[in-house]
């Protein structure tokens, strides 16, 4: 029963979500806002939800198979790719290393300067 | 026994149904997850292309369209919701972490977008690529359902977009620990946010399997950035001339 709750749960804030954003007009999608929402409510009720424990260990733990859906349309964009495929792969390979490092680098030397400069003020 | 005329309906039920979609979608992961356990998590074998490379193949023998395919399959895409919903758990109990270097992160996630989308709409704009095809992988690092709303949004392909997402996603599982050892970064807080931030929900699966707190900051910057990209694409993308 934990299970199905949970997963309620998680339908109910996301159709919050997807309401709120509506009605807000906001740019972001409902999930992120539902996400958001979610988290809110587990800061108030320090995180007494349990039933939403399980859902989402459940959900998240196969948390790449929900992409696959999406990644076999691939099929139906052959010709498009291969007719601009070296652009598109090297922007994607070296785009994603790119990415990768700078976000890397960044985390990297902001939590170093910070935990730096609270050390100085002791 | 069944008759070839027998046969040929029953074929015109399952490759119409969407039982099938569905299963083969499940079956194709499950195979694709084996193989990945049996070679002892190599990253090379990340689940999601054995089951995309399993599925186009099943699809072009059987000649399924990918339309009755997603029939089915559309309740496994249907999840990538209350999965994203679902990241608020990992959010809650890591919380005290990730107040401590609140700054750092969020000074990466706002840089981290902006590079995200520059970087391969600068590349593709320099190797030639149509406008349709820069603005379709401008939201590339960003989780599915959120990068589909932005390619809609900046004029993009929202269905190519996915693609470009999903393979994303799958080249920076596959990099993203060598890459981390190359820069001997250690921090598993600073390689969940990198991970996050470049390679959305793909990455942070290979996250939570490599350390629970790794996953935890990944699953964080995928959502935060969804969320920063969400509001800055559009803004950044007119601001450079590249819409």
């Amino acid at each position: 029963m934990k299970f199905l709750n949970g997963l309620t749960l998680l339908l109910i804030y996301q159709l919050a979500g997807e309401i709120g954003v509506r009605a807000l007009q906001w740019p972001i999608p409902g999930p992120v806002l539902g996400m958001l929402l979610l988290f809110l409510t587990l800061l108030l009720r320090k995180g007494r939800v349990s039933s939403v424990d399980v859902a989402s260990t459940a959900l998240l733990s196969h948390l790449s198979l929900l992409f696959v859906p999406a990644g076999v349309g691939m099929m139906v964009h052959f010709n498009y790719l291969a007719d601009e495929w070296l652009p598109i792969v090297v922007a994607l390979v070296l785009g994603t290393v790119v990415t990768m490092m700078i976000s890397a680098a960044i985390m990297q030397g902001a939590s170093q300067l910070f935990s730096s400069g609270l050390r100085n003020d002791d | 026994m069944m008759t070839d005329g027998d046969l040929a309906s029953l074929w015109v039920y399952l490759s119409a149904s969407p039982l099938t979609g569905l299963t083969v979608t499940l079956l194709a992961y499950s195979i694709g997850y084996r193989l990945y356990v049996y070679a002892n998590r190599n990253p090379l074998l990340n689940p999601v292309v054995t089951a995309i490379a399993v599925l186009i193949t099943f699809l072009q023998v059987t000649d399924i369209s990918y339309a009755s395919y997603f029939e089915g399959a559309q309740f496994v895409h249907f999840l990538l919701g209350p999965a994203t919903v679902a990241l608020a758990v990992p959010l809650y109990q890591q919380c005290a972490k990730i107040k401590e270097r609140l700054l750092p992160l969020v000074i990466t996630l706002v840089s981290g977008a902006i590079v995200g989308a520059g970087s391969s709409v600068g590349i593709a704009w320099l190797l030639g690529a149509s406008r349709e095809t820069q603005l379709s992988l401008a939201p590339k690092s960003v989780t599915t359902p959120v990068a589909m709303g932005i390619s809609e949004q900046i004029g993009g392909l929202p269905s190519l977009t996915a693609v470009l997402v999903v393979a994303t996603g799958i080249i920076g599982a596959v990099i993203g620990t060598t890459l981390f050892r190359l820069m001997r970064i250690e921090d598993e807080a600073v390689k969940g946010v990198a991970m996050g931030i470049a390679a959305h929900g793909i990455g942070t699966a290979r996250a939570f399997q490599v350390n629970k707190e790794m996953g935890a900051f990944s699953g964080l910057a995928m959502a935060l950035s969804a969320f920063a990209s969400a509001v800055m694409l559009p803004w950044f993308l007119h601001a450079t001339g590249v819409r």
